[in-house]
C-alpha cells in the first residue's frame, strides 16, 4: 500500500498535463447523460411495486374506478353559500369542469342527484338548476335538503352552510395520452377564470393532481433555490478556509464535476428525479467538499513547512490517500444501503449520491493534484502553523481533562440518546409541503371545514352477485357507516346505505317513518335499478358498485389526523369488520393508508440495511488499520451520533416520518470519515513516529483538527440549506443529518481521543 | 327494444327524401357535406321501414378493468309506429333480484322520450326522468341514448368521408345531438357500410370532445329479405377500461304485437 501510495502521487505529478484534460473530458461524457433526466411527478412513486398495500389499492382501483381527483373549494365573503350569486358560480363551475382534460365525474351541490316522491313516481334531478332564476323560498328548501343529507353534509357542504367543495374525478387513460400538466393547467385557469367572474368568492384548489404536480415541482424548485445557495456557502467556506483562489477553483471544479457526473450517470441509468432523489446534488456537492480539502489542508501544511509544491502533492497524496479511499468507500456503502429502502425514490437518492461520492474521490485523488501541479499556486512559508493552534490548544485541554471530559461525554451520550423513548411514527402526507404551495392552503380549509383529504376505502363483499341488496349486508354495512361516524376523527362516510334508505323514503311517498333500509332483497335491488335508471352521464353508481353487484365501496374521510390516526383507525375498523361481519373483513385502501405502512415498512427494511452498512464499514476499518482494537472502538463514535439525533429529535419534535427513516445508514457513512481520519493519523503517529498516545492525540489534532472542522461545517451547512426545502421530507433529512453530524464532531473531538487515553494513555 | 333498428316515415323526411331523390339518381350525391350526412341517415331509415315489430332475446355482458364479469338476460318486444319512434320493451330475467323488472319506452322524433320501469317487488309502475338519458343503463357502458330507437330527427348529421373498415368500403359521417343539455356526448362518428347502410362502428365523443367509447356491430342477419339484425355489439369505454357485450338470439318478426302490448297496465301483466 505504502508504494501505491507513492508511485500515484509521482505518476499524477509528472502525467498532469494527461491526467487532468482526460478525467475532465470523461466527467463531460457521463455529465452529458443529464440530458436524459425526467421528473416523476406521482404521489406512488414512493411505493415499490411489491408494496402489498399498493397492490390493494390497485386491485380496488380496478374492480371500481381509479381517479385521481381535483377538488375546488368555494367560500362566499359573505359566509353564506344559499344566495343565488353563490349557486349560480356553483353551477357554472360544475358546467364548466366538464372542459377540464380527463375529467370523469364531478360531484358538486348543483349536480348533486336529490331523489323525492312526486304523486306516485320517483323525481330523480339536479338539485340546483337555473339557480339565477331561484326565489328565495326555494334556496331556503334547497339548503335545508343539502344541510340534512348525509352525502353532501360535511362532504361537499359544512355544517354552517358556508363553505362548499366541488370534486371533479380525474380518470387516468391506461396508454401514455395521460399529461398531468394538461389537468393541471385547465383547473388552474379554471379557478382564475371563476375567481374574477365571481369576485364575492374565494375560490382555492386542491386534490390528488395538485399534490402530484407538486411532487413534480418539489424538487425543481429545491434545485432552484437551494444549490446557488449552497454554492455560496461552499464558495465563501473553502475560500475562507485555505486562503487560495486557486485552490478554490481546484476544490469548485471537483465538487462540480462529481455532481454532474453523478447526475449524469443517474440520466444514463434512466433514474427518475423524485423530490427525495433530487437532492442528490446537494448531498453530492456537500460530500465532495471533504475530500478536496483534506488533500489541500496537508498540500499546504507541507508547503508552509518548505516542501516544494510537487512534493507537497505527493506526499499528501502519500497520506491521505489511505483515508480518503476509507470515508469515500464507507460514505458510498452507507448510501447503497438505502437500496433496502421500500421506497424507490430513497433507494436511487443513495444510488445517485454514492456514483456521485465516488466520483469525487477519483476526481479529488487524481484530477485535483493534477491540476493543483499544473496551476501556479504558492504559499508563504511559516514555522508556526496560526491556523492550527487552536486546535494544539484543544489537545492540551483534552489530554489535562480527560477524566472528566470523558464521564460528561457519556453522561450526555445517555441523557440525549433517552429523547429517543419520545419518538413516534408519524406522516402528515398534506404536510410534506409548506404554505409557499397554494394546494396546501386549500388543503387545510378542507380539513377545517369540509371532510378532509385523508381517506379510508372500504371494499365490502357480500360473497355473492346481487348480494349487495341482502338486507342483512345492508345492515352491516349501515352499522359499519354509524360505528364509523360515532368515531371522533371521522367526518364524513360515503355509503350506499344512505342512497337506499332515502330511495325507500321517496318510493313512500317522502314518508320519513321509511327513512330505513328496504327489508326485502328483491325490492331493495329494483329501487336501485330504478334509481341507476335515472342518473345522468358521469353520475352512476359505477364507482360505487361493482359489476355483478357482489360489493360496494364505503369511503371514510377524516380531516389531517396524520398517519398514525389513520393506521389506528384501520386497524379499528378491521377489528370491527372481524367481531360483527367476519366474512367481509378486509384491509382499509387508499393513498393515505399506504402512506401510513410505509415509514413503518422503510424503517423496518432501513434497519437490516444500517446494520449490514455498520458490519461493513466496520470490517473495512479494522481491514485498513489493521488493528482489531481501534476498529471496534471506532463504533462508538461512528453509531451514538444518530441515536443522539434521533433522541434530540425525540425531545424536540417527537415525530418521525418516511424522511428520518433512511438517517440511519445515510449518515453512518458520512460520520465514519471524521473517525477515519482522526484514527488513522494517531495511528501514524503511534506506529510511524512511536509517539505516546497523548503525543498521537496531539498529533492527530494538529494534522486533522483543523480538515475535520473544515469538513465538518460544509456539512453541516449543507444540510442545514437542505432543511431549508419547502419539502418536509428533505427538510427533517437535512435537519436531522446536520444534528447527527454535529453530535458527530463533539464525540470525535471530545470522546474520541478520551476513550483513546482510558484504553492507552499513561496513567 | 336494444336496436339500432333505424324506422322513420315522417312526412318531413320522406318529403326531405323524395326531393334528394329527384335531385339526383342516387340519394347520397347532396351538395353539401351535412345534406349528405343527413341524406345517408335518412336512406337508412328507409331500407329498415315496414318491419312492423319483432321480438329477440339478448343477453348483456358487463365487463370490468379486471376482466371480471356480470351477465343480465333480456327479453325484447319492438313495435314500429307510424309517423313517430318505435315502442319498445325489455323485460329483465336475471340477475335473479330484478326479474321480471320490465322497461317501457315510447321513443319520439321530436321531445324527451318517454320511459316507465315496472318494479313487481312494488307491483308498481315508475316514470323515469328521461332528461338523464345520458346515463348508464343497467350499470352498462351503453347510456339510454345509445340503444333507444334512433330516429333521424335527433341529431344533425355531417358526412366526412368514405373508408374501409373490416372489408366493407362505408359512409363515415359524423352526428351532433339536438338536445345538447340532456346528452351525454357532443359528436358521434359513424360507420355505415355502403352496401346495406349497416352500422358497423360509433365512436363517441364526450362533453370535452374526447373519445369515451367505441361501439363495434358484428353479425349482421337479414331477416324477411329485407331487414339487417346484429347479433352482436361491444361497448368498450377507452377512459375507464370497462367493456359491455350485447348478443341477440331468436329473432321473430311479424309476431302480431299490436300497441296494446306496449302500455303501462300490460307491464303487470309481464311474466
Amino acid at each position: 500500500m505504502k508504494r501505491i501510495e507513492d508511485w500515484i502521487g509521482t505518476i499524477i505529478v509528472k502525467y498532469r498535463w494527461i491526467i487532468a484534460p482526460a478525467l475532465f473530458l470523461c466527467a463531460l461524457l457521463a455529465a452529458s447523460g443529464m440530458q436524459f433526466l425526467i421528473f416523476s411527478n406521482d404521489s406512488r412513486m414512493f411505493f415499490s411495486k411489491e408494496n402489498p398495500q399498493l397492490q390493494a389499492l390497485e386491485d380496488l382501483e380496478s374492480t371500481y374506478t381509479k381517479v385521481e381527483n381535483v377538488l375546488y373549494i368555494l367560500i362566499p365573503k359573505s359566509g353564506n353559500l344559499f344566495e343565488n350569486e353563490t349557486l349560480a358560480a356553483i353551477e357554472d363551475l360544475t358546467e364548466e369542469a366538464w372542459q377540464i382534460p380527463f375529467s370523469s365525474r364531478i360531484d358538486s351541490l348543483s349536480n348533486y342527484q336529490h331523489t323525492r316522491a312526486f304523486e306516485d313516481d320517483l323525481m330523480v334531478a339536479d338539485l340546483i338548476r337555473d339557480a339565477k332564476d331561484l326565489t328565495d323560498e326555494e334556496i331556503a328548501k334547497i339548503k335545508a335538503i343539502a344541510l340534512a343529507e348525509p352525502m353532501l353534509l360535511h362532504s361537499l357542504v359544512d355544517p354552517q352552510g358556508s363553505v362548499t367543495a366541488i370534486n371533479i374525478n380525474i380518470i387516468k387513460p391506461d396508454d401514455d395520452t395521460y399529461d398531468i400538466q394538461l389537468v393541471n393547467t385547465a383547473a388552474l385557469d379554471l379557478q382564475k377564470k371563476m375567481q374574477d367572474k365571481y369576485p364575492a368568492l374565494d375560490v382555492y384548489l386542491t386534490g390528488g393532481v395538485m399534490i402530484d404536480t407538486a411532487f413534480g415541482e418539489a424538487p425543481k424548485r429545491d434545485m432552484k433555490a437551494l444549490i446557488p445557495l449552497m454554492f455560496g456557502f461552499l464558495l465563501f467556506l473553502i475560500l475562507f478556509s485555505l486562503r487560495s483562489v486557486f485552490a478554490t477553483i481546484a476544490t469548485f471544479t471537483v465538487i462540480v464535476l462529481s455532481t454532474v457526473t453523478g447526475l449524469g450517470l443517474a440520466g444514463w441509468l434512466g433514474i427518475l428525479l423524485t423530490p427525495a432523489s433530487a437532492n442528490a446534488p446537494v448531498i453530492i456537492l456537500t460530500l465532495a467538499v471533504a475530500d478536496s480539502i483534506h488533500i489541500l489542508v496537508t498540500v499546504f501544511y507541507q508547503m508552509r513547512h518548505g516542501k516544494q509544491k510537487h512534493e507537497a502533492i505527493r506526499e499528501s497524496i502519500r497520506v491521505n490517500l489511505q483515508p480518503v479511499f476509507i470515508t469515500s468507500v464507507s460514505t458510498a456503502i452507507g448510501f447503497l444501503t438505502m437500496n433496502f429502502s421500500d421506497a424507490p425514490p430513497f433507494r436511487d437518492l443513495g444510488n445517485i449520491v454514492a456514483m456521485g461520492v465516488l466520483a469525487a474521490f477519483v476526481y479529488s485523488v487524481f484530477f485535483m493534484p493534477a491540476l493543483m501541479a499544473i496551476l501556479p499556486v504558492r504559499v508563504k512559508e511559516q514555522r508556526e502553523v496560526k491556523g492550527n493552534r487552536p486546535f494544539a490548544i484543544l489537545a492540551e485541554f483534552v489530554i489535562k481533562r480527560r477524566t472528566p471530559i470523558f464521564w460528561t461525554m457519556l453522561t450526555m451520550v445517555i441523557l440525549t440518546s433517552s429523547g429517543i423513548a419520545r419518538i413516534h411514527l408519524n406522516d402528515e402526507f398534506i404536510k410534506y409541503f409548506d404554505h409557499s404551495y397554494s394546494f396546501r392552503i386549500a388543503s387545510d380549509l378542507s380539513a377545517e371545514h369540509l371532510a378532509g383529504m385523508e381517506i379510508i376505502d372500504w371494499d365490502l363483499d357480500s360473497g355473492e352477485e346481487g348480494g349487495i341488496n341482502d338486507p342483512a349486508y345492508l345492515k352491516t354495512v349501515e352499522n359499519f357507516a354509524n360505528w364509523f361516524r360515532e368515531q371522533p376523527e371521522v367526518r364524513h362516510v360515503y355509503s350506499i346505505t344512505d342512497i337506499m334508505k332515502r330511495l325507500n323514503k321517496n318510493m313512500h311517498g317522502d314518508d320519513p317513518d321509511f327513512y330505513k333500509l328496504p327489508e326485502q332483497r328483491d325490492l331493495a335491488a329494483q329501487y336501485l335499478l330504478l334509481y341507476e335508471m335515472n342518473l345522468p352521464f358521469g353520475l352512476d353508481l359505477n364507482n360505487r358498485i361493482n359489476v355483478d353487484k357482489s360489493a360496494t365501496r364505503m369511503t371514510v374521510s377524516t380531516p389531517n389526523i396524520g398517519t398514525a390516526g389513520v393506521l389506528s383507525l384501520e386497524h379499528r375498523g378491521r377489528a370491527w369488520l372481524e367481531e360483527h361481519a367476519p366474512a367481509m373483513t378486509t384491509y382499509g385502501s387508499g393513498l393515505t393508508v399506504i402512506f401510513s405502512y410505509i415509514s413503518e415498512r422503510n424503517i423496518r427494511s432501513m434497519l437490516k440495511g444500517s446494520i449490514l452498512a455498520l458490519i461493513l464499514i466496520s470490517l473495512i476499518m479494522i481491514a485498513e488499520l489493521k488493528d482489531v482494537k481501534l476498529g471496534l472502538l471506532s463504533l462508538m463514535p461512528n453509531l451514538t451520533p444518530a441515536f443522539m439525533a434521533f433522541g434530540a429529535w425525540g425531545l424536540i419534535v417527537g415525530q418521525v416520518g418516511l424522511a428520518v427513516s433512511v438517517m440511519i445508514a445515510m449518515t453512518l457513512g458520512i460520520v465514519v470519515d471524521d473517525t477515519v481520519h482522526f484514527l488513522s493519523k494517531y495511528q501514524r503517529g503511534r506506529k510511524e513516529h512511536e509517539m505516546s498516545a497523548e503525543d498521537a492525540v496531539r498529533y492527530a489534532f494538529n494534522t486533522v483538527g483543523s480538515a475535520i472542522w473544515v469538513t465538518t461545517l460544509a456539512l453541516v451547512g449543507g444540510f442545514t440549506i437542505l432543511a431549508f426545502s419547502g419539502f418536509q421530507i428533505n427538510s427533517h433529512m437535512g435537519a436531522m443529518t446536520s444534528m447527527t453530524i454535529v453530535f458527530a464532531l463533539i464525540l470525535d473531538f471530545f470522546f474520541l481521543p478520551t476513550l483513546l487515553l482510558k484504553l492507552e494513555g499513561s496513567k | 327494444m336494444i336496436s339500432f333498428s333505424i324506422s322513420n316515415r315522417s312526412l318531413l323526411s320522406a318529403t326531405l327524401c323524395w326531393l334528394l331523390l329527384i335531385s339526383s339518381p342516387l340519394a347520397v350525391q347532396a351538395e353539401t357535406a351535412e345534406e349528405k350526412g343527413l341524406a345517408i341517415a335518412v336512406e337508412a331509415h328507409l331500407r329498415d321501414e315496414g318491419f312492423g315489430d319483432y321480438t329477440s332475446d339478448m343477453t348483456m355482458t358487463l365487463r370490468n378493468k379486471q376482466g371480471k364479469e356480470s351477465k343480465r338476460a333480456i327479453r325484447g318486444k319492438t313495435l314500429e309506429v307510424a309517423d313517430d319512434g318505435d315502442k319498445s320493451l325489455s323485460i329483465f330475467d336475471t340477475p335473479r333480484d330484478v326479474k321480471g323488472t320490465a322497461f317501457l319506452s315510447f321513443s319520439h322524433k321530436v321531445g324527451d322520450d318517454e320511459q316507465w320501469l315496472y318494479l313487481p317487488a312494488l307491483k308498481r309502475v315508475k316514470r323515469i326522468n328521461s332528461r338523464n338519458k345520458s346515463g348508464s343503463f343497467m350499470g352498462s357502458e351503453f347510456a339510454y341514448e345509445d340503444i333507444a330507437s334512433q330516429e333521424v330527427e335527433k341529431y344533425n348529421y355531417k358526412h366526412l368521408r368514405e373508408e374501409e373498415l373490416g372489408g366493407l368500403l362505408c359512409y363515415v359521417s359524423e352526428s351532433y345531438p339536438v338536445d345538447k343539455k340532456n346528452s351525454g356526448y357532443t359528436r358521434r362518428i359513424t360507420w355505415l357500410d355502403k352496401e346495406e347502410y349497416r352500422i358497423q362502428k360509433v365512436e363517441y365523443y364526450d362533453r370535452k370532445k374526447s373519445l369515451l367509447k367505441t361501439l363495434t356491430v358484428s353479425g349482421y342477419q337479414q331477416y324477411l329479405g329485407k331487414h339487417w339484425r346484429a347479433d352482436d355489439m361491444k361497448m368498450v369505454n377507452h377512459q375507464t377500461g370497462k367493456s359491455t357485450s350485447l348478443h341477440w338470439e331468436n329473432y321473430q318478426f311479424n309476431t302480431g304485437l299490436t300497441e296494446v302490448d306496449f302500455n303501462s297496465t300490460s307491464l303487470k301483466r309481464i311474466r
